[in-house]
């Protein structure tokens, strides 16, 4: 359900109806802007958003997905000391 | 210059001398063929050979919009053709090419359409050698509607075909996927998306010359227009009764390509492609294949997906990022745009 | 693709999905007893199969696929109503992709088309509004359906329509909300649910809390869930950890898109257009209490079914499901995919049956396109 990407707002088009264009890798569309502006329609320039059919639906919280992808990240590289570990142990077994 | 219309009327249809005009002026003059004869007479050396073989095929185009970044409906329609002739082995020699034009039609559009077709067709090396035109009332065609048939020649020896795959044969594409597909669904603008991306509209004919010198075993290509590389390796998996492995990981995208996909939830292995074909070439050969693509500008791109496997007969499977696997199968219908 | 490509990172999959064996292993559950989970959004679904992950995660973890895919849940009846909107002197009749192809009991919209029917494809309700700004001659019907994600999107577009005065411009209105049927679901006997991962994109408008009751009525853990798949993985491995603690908490994977109280512009947009319907029918699940939306009384100048006289309050609508479709059974986790009699027979994407084998987020087509899973073949 609801397919959403994230997306940069680029510019404003159309202040009266909040209408700015978004990019999505190389790709542009005039979206609503809306739900993510504040009471400066420009402060939403630069802002990366979910963008859901052609809706600014969300800010992106960038402190939060640095958070997330830190999790991630701290994970694989104990996955892999874990795996090099058992790598180690499994060559030593086999050299005996 | 007898024709002095900005526009085609039902009166360029008729069979009188506005038609003669129309053809002469914007047709002929610059196919020019051999003899305004009914039909073309065709002489090659190439065909002489003892083992040579004819290969014929035909197409019909249809695109809207006609012009679009990268091409246009004659473009496509030389390129079309041609591809189909190489990707079977055959070197292409001559192209008919029947117009069912819209009334109301610009003419200077007509001349830009039979210009780039002219164009194509000498970079291709073959020669536009007949042809016939219509004129159908207005909103009974789409501006215009090309169908062009090709005739190559086959050298002896040479017997691609998709049944003759074998596990272990290396799948190696020419470049991006997708590029046409998403291409004209930016240039319709009915998703309202703009984006730089033209499409892979190309003649393949001198590529695969490069690939068959270079790999002379080469056992099957495909061309993967409509339904993209998807219905391309299915068709290849069902003809050759081996399985097929394609690497995600592997699959050469351009971002903004991914950016549309993303957008409007398509699957990029389903969009079509012009320019576009994969082969299937032994193990032993992959090298000698990709070196040989990368040396000509529509191989520049080119890379390995996957290779054919003794895995289910006729199903194709693509390795995930993570390493899982999904099936791909054919497309259904028509891919749309969603919001699910 | 930034804060996309990031979440996709085989690394870090890899040790998520070592987590997970082991929560799965120290919970005791097994193939014969697996922990079940419901993914409610198909666009988890979809992910799930696009990814194979389905494959990746160990045996003793089952995921049932919730009812969260908007195209299959719509009743065949509303289908109707849109082929008979769209067959209406002078509309233009405007819809996403998705529910081109579902099957009515006449005809679906892609046929409809066919027939003759001005219907337009398009990507955003804005786009129906430029239509009707364009054509102002016709009358321009957009087909709102989805979720709460969905929902802000057409009260923001009838709410442009009033500012502007664009008579020529109507919603046949659809939109669902998703804690009913969650409801319903748990309230279901044969529910055997350990704990769910939720909706991400819906939660973006309406925060986490509308799922209190989940984990404080009845005891379950759900974790609201990001799209891509180390999102998804992660929040599996969130709900086990739940599960194996004995804890039952609403917890939030997807911060950088969800806030905690969701989005107070959608809301408040959501709230001026649209009030709740006493019940609304799902596809497979029946009529279920204040689980549909419809448009308030002050814009009823925008609402199709008001405007056409077609639809609820139009007659009583009683259709019944296609011979043999088992989409009920399947939606409700009664039944898998590849269980239902027609199910790669007299159902295939080709020729759908139900509406689970429509949409791509559908839990059948899923099966059918990425498992592999056909009827001539045994069983996953």
């Amino acid at each position: 359900m609801c397919l959403g990407i994230p997306g940069q707002i680029v510019e404003i088009t159309d202040a009266a109806r909040m209408m700015a264009m978004a990019e999505v890798s190389g790709v542009r569309r005039e979206v609503n802007v809306a739900c993510i502006a504040g009471a400066d329609l420009n402060e939403a320039v630069g802002k990366w958003a979910l963008i859901h059919v052609g809706f600014a639906m969300s800010e992106i919280d960038e402190a939060e997905a640095a958070e997330t992808l830190e999790a991630l990240r701290h994970l694989g590289e104990a996955q892999e000391e874990l795996e090099a570990m058992a790598a180690g142990q499994a060559a030593l077994e086999d050299a005996r | 210059m007898a024709l002095r219309d900005e526009r085609v009327t039902l009166a360029h249809g008729g069979g009188g001398k506005a038609m003669r005009d129309l053809i002469e002026e914007v047709f002929t003059s610059v196919f020019q063929p051999d003899a305004m004869e009914d039909q073309a007479r065709l002489v090659s050396e190439a065909l002489c050979e003892p083992g040579a073989r004819l290969a014929m095929t035909t197409d019909g185009f249809v695109v809207d919009p006609v012009e679009f970044p990268g091409g246009d409906i004659g473009k496509i329609a030389v390129c079309g053709t041609v591809n189909d002739l190489a990707v079977g082995g055959a070197k292409p020699l001559w192209l008919s090419a029947a117009f069912i034009i819209e009334e109301g039609t610009e003419i200077a559009l007509l001349r830009r359409i039979v210009a780039s077709m002219q164009a194509e067709a000498e970079k291709a090396g073959v020669r536009i050698v007949t042809g016939d035109t219509k004129v159908v009332g207005r909103g009974s065609a789409d501006k215009v509607f090309i169908t062009t048939s090709g005739v190559g020649v086959i050298p002896p020896g040479r017997d691609m075909a998709a049944t003759k795959v074998r596990p272990g044969d290396v799948a190696i594409v020419n470049g991006v996927l997708g590029d046409h597909g998403a291409a004209i669904m930016a240039a319709r603008g009915d998703m309202a998306l703009s984006a730089e991306i033209p499409s892979d509209c190309a003649g393949l004919g001198h590529l695969m010359q490069a690939v068959l010198a270079a790999a002379p075993d080469a056992r099957a290509c495909r061309d993967a227009t409509r339904g993209g590389l998807a219905s391309a390796l299915n068709e290849i998996a069902e003809a050759a009764g081996v399985g097929i492995e394609i690497e995600e990981t592997a699959l050469p995208l351009r971002p903004e390509v991914k950016g549309v996909c993303e957008i409007l939830g398509l699957d990029p292995l389903y969009l079509a492609n012009e320019g576009t074909l994969v082969v299937f070439v032994p193990e032993d050969q992959a090298e000698a294949a990709l070196a040989a693509m990368k040396t000509v500008p529509e191989g520049a791109g080119a890379t390995v997906i996957g290779k054919a496997t003794d895995g289910p007969k006729g199903r194709v499977t693509m390795r995930t990022l993570f390493g899982g696997g999904r099936i791909v199968d054919m497309l259904v219908g028509e891919q749309l745009p969603r919001i699910c | 693709m930034k804060y996309a490509e990031e979440f996709r990172d085989p690394k870090a999959a890899k040790a998520l999905l070592a987590r997970i064996q082991d929560v799965v292993t120290e919970i005791g559950a097994t193939k014969d007893k697996p922990v079940h989970i419901m993914e409610v959004c198909g666009g988890h679904t979809h992910a799930i199969f696009r990814y194979g992950l389905d494959k990746l995660t160990p045996e003793g973890l089952e995921f049932i696929h919730g009812p969260g895919c908007p195209v299959c849940v719509l009743p065949m009846s509303r289908v109707d109503e849109c082929v008979e909107l769209a067959e209406q002197e002078g509309v233009i009749f405007c819809t996403f992709g998705d529910a081109m192809r579902v099957p009515g009991t006449r005809k679906s919209l892609m046929q409809a088309k066919a027939d003759g029917c001005d219907i337009r494809m398009v990507y955003s309700p804005l786009d129906a509004l430029e239509l009707a700004r364009r054509n102002p001659d016709r009358q321009v019907v957009f087909f709102g359906l989805g979720f709460e994600t969905t929902t802000p999107s057409t009260a923001l577009s009838i709410q442009q329509a009033a500012r502007e005065g664009l008579e020529n411009f109507s919603v046949f209105c659809n939109h669902i909300v998703v804690p009913p049927p969650i409801k319903a679901l748990l309230d279901d006997p044969h529910m055997v649910l350990d704990g769910f991962v939720g909706p991400g994109h819906v939660s973006m408008v309406i925060g986490i809390h509308p799922y209190d009751f989940i984990a404080q009525d009845y005891g379950k853990p759900i974790v609201v869930a990001g799209f891509e798949p180390l999102d998804l993985l992660q929040s599996v491995l969130m709900v086990l950890e739940q599960i194996r603690d004995g804890r039952a908490e609403v917890e939030n994977q997807y911060a950088r898109i969800v806030p905690e109280h969701g989005n107070p512009v959608s809301l408040a947009a959501i709230e001026d257009v649209y009030e709740m319907r006493p019940s609304f029918e799902w596809r497979g699940l029946g009529e279920i209490d204040s689980s549909g939306l419809r448009i308030r009384e002050k814009y009823a100048a925008y609402d199709a079914e008001a405007k056409f006289g077609i639809g609820y309050g139009a007659g009583a609508r009683v259709v019944k499901e296609p011979e043999g479709c088992a989409c009920g059974a399947v939606m409700t986790g009664r039944m898998k995919p590849v269980q239902c009699p027609q199910f790669g027979l007299g159902c295939t994407p080709e020729m759908p049956l139900g509406a689970l084998m429509v949409s791509s987020e559908g839990a059948c087509a899923a099966y059918y396109q990425y498992g592999g899973a056909r009827a001539a073949e045994p069983a996953e």
